[in-house]
């Protein structure tokens, strides 16, 4: 018990470093992709909502994981097509005038 | 599927999140790279579906598809404008997919009559009231960004003292579900409902213009909320997304704040904005501004050698980023340069004007950041100010007594004109007078910013 929360904290820690150095890379401009797409991957949370909804145990399990699962698919749906939406704008080279 | 394949491939789908949030560095690369994270994200789905504690598909597949439709519908149907709206109602289902999967893993241990391992208990009711914190309070910046309710901030007495009343009935609460030997429901949900009120309570005192803050961070809380959820289902693909997430929000919130020159916590207790100091608002009397004609600005801009185009929220709510475009390529036509000052708390979320600016095709080498463009100011024949206020208000470097004093703020009033784009006299967001408004230099042209542009789109077409 205690190892895996150990080894969970020392993931956790080293990860958020690891996202303070490629955040702090980000232009300016992309912020708002940025943060639309951390809504997607925040979706993340779907493979516990799965887990969640298929384990059977009853109605309230049940309701419980179908919205989850909802939710969290709202994430990762919106949030990564409306990413994709937003930097195909930003792709478009100055076009020759 | 055996353990050290599911694990190592759980590690993949993390690697790709990590790539796709490297390759944003760079506009060019930023599609492709964004698609790989996706990839990681189709992976990570699938892996869950072949979890072996699965015993029926058919809710799974309803909540995947009403979720997915949803989601899809939202994203093609949501106008660049409303962007910050839709971030905040993403945050929110974030962190209510966390709080529900918390809540699913304890009634689970409930039913069954058995104690929860004490890390397993603690990482839930974290799970549970970041996720109930981080739902409810985006519902309502939600509703505050899309004119539900009031932007301006809602207070009442002991506000605070309420709030950390009930921020400590959590903590007791909670400790005591976690001391308890067995999984107790009322305590429960005596814990997600203080925490899904703390929610609304926290960001109802906050006011329009401080929502860029108050997104980034509840885009934080909701990565933080997915993390929990990791430890209590223990997979690290979960712990490792949502660190990345969490740390991106807490980063934009500071980013935010020093544009601002205010601390977080200013930020989310001050309720800014909230009351108009007499003095300050009584030192614009006696003071004149001088109004323009869309024909003599149209003349101004038609014969500027260079033109910065300050954008604020105004150019959002009356969705003109494309006039602005026209108006700028026919400038340029004229032998003009049109350049773009952002500022970093411009609009209600980081980077919004940015990307109403790119949906109008406005290429981004166009754009400049404050530190970038501030000395150019000195060189620029006309600085076109749409919809901005307290982001160009000089009173910032100056005027000690101001509520924005010490804000870094664009150098405007450095420019040899300047053409306010303005719908009335009415003050900026902070609620002070504009000290630029009454400069001897600058000429107001009052209206609706889209037909004021179209105005003189047609003017400069005519000369």
């Amino acid at each position: 018990m205690a190892e895996t929360l150990i080894a969970g904290i020392v993931v956790f820690v080293l990860a958020t470093f690891l996202g303070v150095e490629l955040i702090n890379r980000v232009p300016a401009t992309l912020h708002t992709p940025l943060m639309s797409g951390a809504n997607a991957i925040s979706g993340i949370t779907v493979v516990g909502a799965i887990i969640v909804a298929g384990s059977g145990l009853g109605w309230i399990s049940n309701v419980l994981g179908f919205l989850a699962v909802v939710f969290a698919m709202m994430n990762v749906a919106g949030g990564y097509v409306v990413t994709d939406r937003m930097l195909q704008m930003f792709k478009r080279k100055p076009e020759a005038k | 599927m055996p353990f050290a394949l599911r694990e190592l491939s759980y590690l993949v789908a993390a690697v790709f999140f990590i790539i796709g949030l490297k390759r944003l560095s760079s506009p060019a690369t930023a599609v492709q790279g964004y698609r790989l994270s996706g990839l990681g994200m189709v992976l990570a789905i699938v892996l869950a579906l072949l979890d072996q504690g699965i015993v029926s598909y058919q809710v799974i597949v309803a909540g995947i598809v009403v979720g997915g439709g949803l989601g899809l519908w939202m994203a093609r149907s949501v106008k660049m404008t409303s962007m910050p709206q839709m971030v905040a109602l993403l945050n929110g289902f974030g962190g209510g997919a966390s709080l529900l999967v918390g809540g699913a893993e304890f009634l689970k241990s409930e039913v069954a009559g058995e104690a929860l391992p004490l890390d397993v208990s603690i990482t839930i009711q974290l799970s549970v009231v970041i996720g109930a914190v981080t739902l409810t309070g985006s519902l309502i910046a939600f509703a505050k960004l899309q004119e539900l309710l009031s932007g301006r901030p809602i207070t009442f007495p002991l506000q605070k003292v309420v709030n950390a009343l009930l921020f400590l009935g959590i903590i007791v609460l909670g400790g005591m579900q976690v001391m308890e030997a067995e999984s107790v429901a009322t305590l429960f949900y005596a814990v997600a409902g203080l925490a899904l009120l703390l929610g609304i309570l926290v960001v109802i005192p906050i006011g329009g213009a401080d929502m860029p803050v108050v997104i980034s961070l509840l885009n934080s809380y909701s990565g933080i909320a997915a993390s929990m959820t990791g430890f209590v289902i223990r997979n690290d693909v979960l712990i490792i997304a949502g660190a990345l997430v969490g740390s991106s929000g807490i980063i934009l919130s500071q980013i935010m704040c020093k544009a601002m020159n205010r601390s977080l916590a200013n930020v989310l207790f001050g309720a800014f904005g909230g009351e108009v100091k007499g003095s300050i608002a009584a030192s614009a009397e006696g003071l004149t501004v001088r109004q323009v004609t869309a024909e003599d600005a149209a003349v101004q801009l038609a014969y500027a050698q260079q033109v910065i185009v300050v954008p604020g929220y105004g150019l959002a709510v009356a969705q003109a980023q494309h006039l602005v475009r026209e108006l700028a390529d026919l400038i340029e036509k004229r032998g003009g340069v049109v350049k773009y000052a952002i500022h970093p708390v411009a609009g209600r979320m980081p980077g919004h004007m940015n990307v109403l600016l790119a949906e109008a095709n406005v290429p981004y080498d166009k754009l400049f950041d404050m530190d970038e463009i501030n000395a150019e100011f000195e060189r620029t024949d006309v600085a076109l100010v749409i919809g901005a206020n307290d982001v160009v208000n000089p009173a910032a470097r100056t005027d000690t007594g101001s509520p924005i004093y010490g804000m870094p703020i664009l150098n405007v009033d450095h420019a040899k004109s300047t053409i306010v784009m303005k719908r009335g006299m009415g003050s900026g967001f902070a609620g002070i007078e504009n000290a630029l408004f009454f400069d001897p230099k600058t000429s107001m042209l009052f209206g609706d910013a889209k037909q004021s542009l179209s105005k003189l789109v047609t003017e400069i077409k005519a000369l």
